[in-house]
């Protein structure tokens, strides 16, 4: 079918538009004529929280690029320099690094909100998969952007991450020169960092979101439920009757979620933008050393489960493999979900079970992840680590055999 | 929705069991940068006693003079020593290379000390110097054991000892003894100021450190309410309208 230009044939200057870019179109097949359930509750603020936080760090991340200088010798300086000379360069610079946390904590609520009532199952999971990739990048760019302060966690932190890459057989230790660019973490280090952090992941990054928005606009949104709001539509003008333009009413309901979450975001940033040590951890405050090993090194803390499951496991490469594992499996959860419904308001006693002890398992193995290994808390890294790759891999076993309710016809209230 | 609920209250709870594990310090301490009069005494202090050896190389004199009110000819009376522009750095005229060797390291720069270390940590550390003749200096720090820095300031302080910990509780005087401090440190040679006028002189010193920290704190802060108070107001407008549109749906 070829495509129609301005089918909504609109005149005047927007016609002359429509005539020559879908602007109508997008604006209607996206916005105001996107259907969305009615029933969409808290969990379903996220998705446009995200892309706020997103937006938030690409503008201030532009502002810190014009004053950072991504010189090994210069770095930490240049930080300290945008946070005193540069005009509100201090609070700037405290958006663009609470606003990494802010990212990790609505996407993972995002996430979880997926996992809650199923909103990878079909026909959503290549959404599902578009949010994986982004949640894959935001790692990346995560990891990036925490090393260019260049202070001592930093350097540290980098060091730790880019050697694991070294556990890789054979062709590991070169691997590791070729990443760093240096046979340890140094100006060439930094420098491609940067360059992954400011130009290469961006782009990845909103080329994703945009793809993961496309996908979801294709087929529609899940809501709490797990029924498809398609299937029942208004005979004469073929609109979901459970469905409700997307503007206005998630835009001004939306809205109302983004004022809420900038007083909490704001809160931290204005009032405790170190975040008790965890925005800003304290040996960032000190320079990047490479003679001095700072007494512990830990991962800033939304990367503390991962963390946790490569240290549960004794051998170095079976923990990094376990480590990528534990992200690569919740690229399956759409095929690992055998249940007859979606929702888990319909789902049996067994995945019930498992999310809970889930949700404790990845709680308890972030706070392990950011605190020093002892004989009791590998123990408990190691059941965390066994709930949380059990939760994913018997998913296919309790999910099919588990007792379900009924879904209803019509979302609930 | 039960379900949910608890979901969340064991995230929360799981985000409460973060609260740091921090070591113990002897000394309690809350800093209070906003105190303009302390940071004041504490930056002439700084000055007199600390920038000998330790820059502040991210802090300059004219951020000073704007920040604490002081103006420029009073700065360069009382606060500059090293430079007579006010719009360099905190520069010490200690070398480097030379001081590595006469102290064992190079005094370290503290323009953001205070957010390395924590304000508690430096107001114990210039409280818990002792008497120990097995360092080099014959000093050592409860804040910081084996410490590299003479005890400068003890000519203010005077001499504190640790009781040997064998003695045990028939080394501990009567309670309300004023040379006892909760750091178990005894005073045995007074200095110039009372243990009460050296505690409140570190405070202040303490405090112009968490200044030089972070500057813009108390812009950022100031700015903060009113951006609350902002979004609060923008809250409850946006709540109504999300209220008046939805009023249709059912």
């Amino acid at each position: 079918m070829a495509i129609i230009p301005n089918p909504h044939k609109t005149t005047g200057f927007l016609g002359w538009i429509d005539d020559r870019f879908p602007l109508t179109k997008l604006w209607k097949d996206h916005i105001a004529e996107y259907y969305a359930p009615k029933n969409f509750n808290f969990w379903y603020f996220f998705g446009s929280l995200a892309m706020l936080v997103l937006v938030n760090q690409l503008i201030t991340g532009i502002f810190l690029t014009m004053h950072y200088k991504p010189d090994a010798t210069q770095a930490w300086d240049s930080v300290e320099y945008i946070m005193r000379d540069v005009p509100w360069g201090n609070v700037i610079r405290y958006l663009h690094s609470t606003g990494a946390s802010a990212f990790f904590v609505v996407v993972y609520l995002h996430m979880y909100r997926g996992l809650l009532y199923g909103s990878y199952r079909k026909p959503r999971e290549l959404i599902w998969i578009f949010g994986m990739l982004i949640f894959f990048a935001l790692m990346a760019e995560a990891f990036c952007g925490y090393v260019l302060p260049w202070g001592q966690m930093s350097y540290w932190g980098a060091h730790v991450i880019i050697s694991l890459f070294g556990a890789i057989p054979g062709i590991g230790p070169d691997l590791v020169v070729w990443i760093q660019g240096d046979y340890v973490p140094s100006d060439a280090t930094l420098n491609r960092l940067f360059s992954l952090h400011v130009v290469a992941l961006p782009f990845v990054l909103v080329g994703l979101v945009i793809a993961h928005l496309i996908a979801l606009h294709e087929v529609g949104s899940n809501n709490p439920d797990g029924i498809e709001i398609k299937k029942k539509k208004d005979p004469v003008t073929h609109i979901p009757l459970d469905g409700i333009p997307f503007h206005p009413y998630y835009t001004v309901k939306d809205l109302f979620g983004v004022s809420v979450f900038l007083i909490i975001f704001l809160g931290v940033v204005f009032f405790a933008p170190d975040g008790g040590g965890y925005v800003l951890e304290k040996p960032n405050f000190l320079p990047a050393n490479p003679l001095v090993t700072p007494p512990e090194i830990t991962p800033a803390w939304y990367f503390g489960a991962f963390y946790a499951i490569l240290r549960a496991i004794p051998n170095k490469l079976l923990g990094v493999i376990a480590m990528f594992s534990s992200v690569l499996v919740i690229f399956l959860v759409p095929w690992l979900d055998r249940s007859k419904v979606k929702s888990i308001r319909y789902k049996g006693p067994f995945t019930k079970i498992a999310l809970a002890l889930f949700t404790i398992a990845f709680a308890v193995l972030v706070y392990l992840g950011m605190h020093p290994v002892s004989e009791e808390r590998t123990l408990v890294a190691r059941i965390g680590t066994a709930i949380y790759f059990g939760f994913f891999l018997l998913m296919p076993f309790y999910s099919s055999m588990e007792k379900t309710k009924t879904e209803p016809e019509r979302v609930t209230e | 929705m039960k379900r949910l609920i608890l979901a969340i209250a064991g995230l929360t709870l799981s985000v409460a069991a973060f609260a740091s594990e921090g070591e113990e310090l002897p000394l309690p301490f809350k800093p209070d940068p906003a105190n303009l009069f302390s940071v004041q005494r504490g930056a002439r202090d700084f000055m007199a006693y600390c920038s000998g050896c330790h820059s502040m190389k991210h802090l300059r004199y004219n951020r000073i003079g704007e920040d604490l009110g002081i103006p420029e000819d009073m700065l360069k009376k009382n606060l500059m020593f090293t430079s007579q522009k006010a719009g360099d750095p905190i520069i010490s005229s200690m070398p480097a290379a030379e001081s590595e060797k006469w102290f064992g390291r190079t005094p370290p720069d503290l323009t953001v000390e205070a957010r390395y270390r924590g304000a508690d940590w430096i107001y114990n550390y210039l409280n818990t110097f002792y008497l120990d003749p097995s360092r080099p200096n014959g000093v050592n720090n409860l804040a910081l054991p084996g410490v590299a820095m003479p005890a400068v300031l003890w000519e203010l302080q005077g001499w504190q000892v640790k009781p040997a910990e064998a003695k045990g509780d028939a080394a501990k005087p009567e309670a309300g003894e004023e040379e006892w401090h909760s750091t178990g440190l005894t005073l045995v040679q007074p200095g110039k100021l009372s243990p009460e006028e050296y505690q409140k002189f570190t405070a202040d010193i303490t405090n112009f450190m968490v200044y030089a920290a972070e500057p813009g704190r108390e812009g950022r802060i100031s700015l903060g309410f009113k951006v609350i108070l902002y979004l609060l107001v923008l809250t409850v407008l946006t709540y109504l309208l999300k209220r008046e549109f939805w009023k249709d749906v059912h």
